[in-house]
């Protein structure tokens, strides 16, 4: 995933950052398709624990992915006040369930680092880059890797 | 008939699509001109545009349009298979052919003759690019004569280029409420299928001044009287500007339980011998407008004629070309798709609305309550013709396809009976808008080579007339179109020799015999001996599967030597609309299948078993059930649902076994619009589809089929596990 950094060369990149408890993450904002308040959802039977069940987005079946529990982290349990944050990759429409989405940032490609090799081999491969300043530290989530799988296409 | 000015006017659509595809398609071959860079894809799909048309034309026995598109295919062919190279003098001979092809379309369309002089300059041109090759394969097949169909044929007779009959003005002019005698007799289970001929009578009464007379001779005394059993029959007089179609279509509900007698006479004083009396024996497939339901606002206005046989429409159709046929308009998919997720958001919108008025106390009496209901059932009415523009049943598809059967027996010079079931099948209209063409390379590869010559049949023990069958359905959370024949079954050893000798495989390679089977799907295979203007150009079976590939779908084919051959289309239920059970399952709203239900039952506790620790068997009749608690098949809870108030689903799967789903409310019974959960999320076992429910939030429609293996699997399990414990 690191030719996604590289293909953004000099341009700015802008990013939505979120809280999942304590850390902080964000995602492109490009992949970003609206944010919304937590609704109940449908259980799906022997889902993944991270799989919190789908919603109806306007007519589409969307799933809700527990960002935290599909980190590795506490899961949340959702109130009103967690927050969905529905992305697109590709065809398909997933919405993940955060604490809080915090704002929208522009980062210069130079300020992305990789991520830091000292970290347990399943949580890196979730972060595509770690933006770091002064006050805190910025995980970029790797969106592809926490997706879903869906169906491998039939071929007859 | 209509059905066949319908289905023309479809055709007629198609080219339009097809033309335009054509000229995109010699667009493209001509920009790769310059740097040699020809796709194949790109001239098959040329090819396969005039090789449709040219199919259409010959089922409608446009004759000029068939031996202009042979000519051009022809040379198609041969550039597709490198014989004649696409260069600028060529692809410009190409796009005048079809330009030309546009023409004789629209020519065909509005009935005009077209100068003949321009086509044969062109004619000769093509010709002279087939000679180019080493050898030129263009004979032309005659087309049958389609005016030689027996009388009673009326579809077959249509003949487009026929003299034109004298209008007749009085059919013309304003509607003449004329006088409808009914006769109607039900059948005895009239009642027990859920119909009251009282709305029928009401819906006739709309239509005009209605008067009607029961018959009560078949009565009984009254402690006889079983009231669940219709022994009434009506005599029905009307007197209304509504033509007989309308009238059929009133009664199209009772289809088979009723026999519905219509005679029309005409109220008006210049009333001419053919609008007397056309008696309609409803046991004849109704036409089509009256099943066409899928766009009512589409529908063109009743035919004003008083009478609703054919030659009037035949009639109508040539001295009036300049009225418009049918208006329908194409629109984008996606934006009907886009529509129907709006109105169902109108429609929860709506809900949530009434729900914050209740909350607020504001009094259902007063004006803003009231303008609420309205509001209510205005989104509801828009919900319902929103969905409607998608499903649509197969039945005029099928009509379509039995014309197909038709003229492909003729021409073949084979006897064919055509066999339909599941008309009733709700398909997606543009699914069956796309399934029209593989279907007819199916039916045509049926009859063409599926079924044996009549002498071979006799030869072979069978009836000389084979039969072909064409049935729709949903199974197991798909729908399934099949076409069988009784015909020879698949010649393999043939099969694979052809695929060999076209360098398709290789000699020595070992296959299955359903892999086999499968070489027919390969691009540029093709068994015919002979071209001819039907099929045998070897564009038919992957065109088929690729069509059905791009609409989701799967092509099997079954073959048994001797016994025939089933093609079998099964397609995602995606945008099919299912009829459904929604129950509660362990607080979860979900949905299943009406079709596989075969019965409800709330069961006595004495007729509940246990069979070892979890295992729970039912018995209803004489037969043991094997009970599915979907709660805990579903892991919903970890306790069975309380035997004292749980409903048992009895379903029944394809092996014809039975299996009763527990579950602990049944909560109704509705139309449900199916979401796939695949594409955003993926499988789930035991688990067809979703879909939305009025309230917004999604349900799950069951797979009873997976569902049972599962509890199948999972009973297993458990008796190891408790044979292990003891």
């Amino acid at each position: 995933m690191t030719d996604a950094l590289d293909m953004q060369g000099n341009a700015t990149r802008e990013l939505v950052s979120f809280a999942i408890g304590e850390q902080d993450f964000c995602m492109d904002i490009m992949l970003v398709r609206e944010i919304r308040g937590w609704t109940n959802v449908t259980m799906l039977p022997h889902a993944p624990a991270h799989i919190l069940g789908v919603i109806n987005l306007r007519g589409a079946v969307v799933p809700i992915v527990d960002l935290a529990a599909r980190l590795g982290l506490e899961p949340i349990t959702p109130t009103e006040r967690h927050v969905i944050i529905i992305a697109v990759l590709g065809d398909q429409t997933v919405g993940f369930l955060v604490s809080a989405v915090s704002d929208i940032i522009g980062i210069s490609p130079s300020e992305i680092q990789s991520p830091p090799r000292a970290t347990s081999e399943n949580a890196a491969d979730f972060i595509e880059g770690v933006i770091a300043d002064e006050r805190r530290m910025l995980r970029i989530l790797n969106i592809a890797s926490v997706l879903p799988r869906t169906r491998v296409v039939e071929e007859a | 008939m209509s059905s066949l000015d319908d289905i023309k006017q479809t055709f007629f659509l198609e080219c339009e699509e097809l033309l335009e595809a054509l000229n995109d398609g010699l667009a493209d071959i001509e920009a790769a001109i310059p740097d040699d860079t020809f796709d194949t894809e790109t001239i098959n799909a040329v090819f396969r545009t005039v090789h449709s048309i040219k199919g259409g034309a010959a089922s409608f026995g446009l004759e000029p349009i068939v031996r202009f598109s042979h000519c051009f295919e022809t040379v198609l062919d041969l550039m597709r298979s490198g014989k004649v190279r696409p260069d600028t003098t060529n692809v410009r001979v190409l796009h005048r052919a079809a330009d030309h092809l546009a023409d004789l379309v629209a020519a065909s369309r509005s009935d005009t003759p077209l100068d003949a002089a321009a086509g044969d300059a062109l004619l000769a041109q093509l010709n002279a690019l087939a000679g180019h090759a080493p050898q030129v394969a263009a004979p032309v097949v005659p087309i049958p004569d389609v005016t030689s169909a027996g009388p009673d044929d009326g579809d077959l007779a249509f003949l487009p280029l026929a003299i034109p009959f004298d209008f007749d003005p009085a059919g013309a002019g304003e509607p003449i409420p004329r006088t409808f005698r009914i006769e109607m007799t039900c059948s005895r289970e009239l009642f027990a299928n859920g119909h009251d001929p009282v709305h029928l009578f009401r819906e006739l009464a709309a239509l005009g001044d209605l008067t009607v007379e029961a018959d009560l001779s078949a009565l009984p005394d009254f402690d006889a009287l079983d009231p669940l059993v219709c022994l009434l029959s009506w005599r029905l007089e009307l007197l209304s500007e509504a033509s007989e179609e309308d009238l059929r279509e009133i009664f199209e509900f009772v289809e088979g339980l009723a026999q519905v007698r219509i005679e029309a006479s005409s109220g008006a004083q210049d009333a001419t011998g053919s609008q007397d009396a056309v008696e309609a024996p409803h046991e004849l497939p109704p036409p089509p407008v009256a099943t066409f339901d899928a766009d009512p606002a589409a529908r063109p206005p009743a035919p004003e004629t008083s009478e609703a046989d054919a030659p009037s429409t035949r009639r109508e159709a040539k001295a009036a070309p300049g009225r418009a046929p049918k208006s329908t308009v194409r629109v984008d998919l996606d934006l009907v798709d886009s529509l129907i997720n709006i109105v169902g958001e109108l429609v929860i919108n709506q809900s949530v609305l009434s729900q914050s008025l209740s909350d607020a106390n504001v009094a259902h009496r007063s004006e803003i309550g009231g303008s609420l209901d309205e509001y209510k059932n205005l989104a509801l009415q828009i919900q319902e013709c929103v969905m409607s523009l998608r499903a649509q049943s197969v039945k005029q598809l099928f009509q379509r396809m039995a014309r197909i059967v038709r003229e492909t027996s003729e021409i073949a010079g084979k006897s064919v009976a055509f066999e339909t079931d599941g008309e009733d099948t709700e398909i997606d209209k543009t699914v069956i808008e796309r399934l029209i063409e593989p279907l007819t390379h199916i039916l045509r590869n049926a009859i063409d080579h599926g079924l044996e010559a009549p002498d071979r049949r006799r030869a072979a023990g069978k009836t000389p007339t084979g039969t072909v069958r064409l049935s729709a359905g949903h199974r197991s959370g798909r729908v399934v179109i099949e076409v069988s024949d009784d015909g020879s079954g698949i010649n393999r050893p043939k099969v694979q020799a052809i695929a060999v000798k076209k360098g398709l495989i290789a000699p020595d390679l070992q296959l299955s015999d359903n892999e086999i089977d499968r070489l027919l799907f390969l691009p540029g295979f093709s068994t015919a001996d002979s071209v001819t203007d039907l099929s045998g150009r070897g564009v038919g079976m992957d065109v088929v599967r690729s069509e059905i590939q791009k609409l989701g779908g799967r092509v099997g084919i079954f073959s048994h030597p001797g016994k025939g051959t089933t093609f079998s289309i099964s397609l995602p239920l995606t945008l099919a609309v299912l009829d459904g059970m929604v129950v509660d399952v362990a607080g979860q709203t979900m949905v299943v299948p009406i079709t596989s239900v075969v019965e409800t039952i709330r069961p006595d506790l004495s007729d509940l078993h246990m069979i070892g620790a979890t295992s729970q068997v039912i018995k209803v009749r004489d037969a043991l059930v094997p009970i599915v608690d979907l709660g805990m098949i579903f892991s919903y809870r970890d306790e069975p649902v309380d035997r004292a108030r749980m409903v048992i689903l009895l379903v029944e799967t394809e092996q014809s076994e039975r299996w009763g789903l527990a579950v602990d409310r049944i909560i109704d019974q509705r139309q449900v619009v199916i979401k796939s959960l695949e594409g955003n999320y993926g499988h789930v076992d035991g688990v067809a589809a979703a879909t939305i429910l009025g309230d917004g939030k999604i349900a799950l429609i069951i797979d009873p089929e997976e569902t049972a293996r599962m509890a199948d699997s999972g009973s297993a399990v458990a008796s190891l596990m408790s044979a292990a414990g003891g």
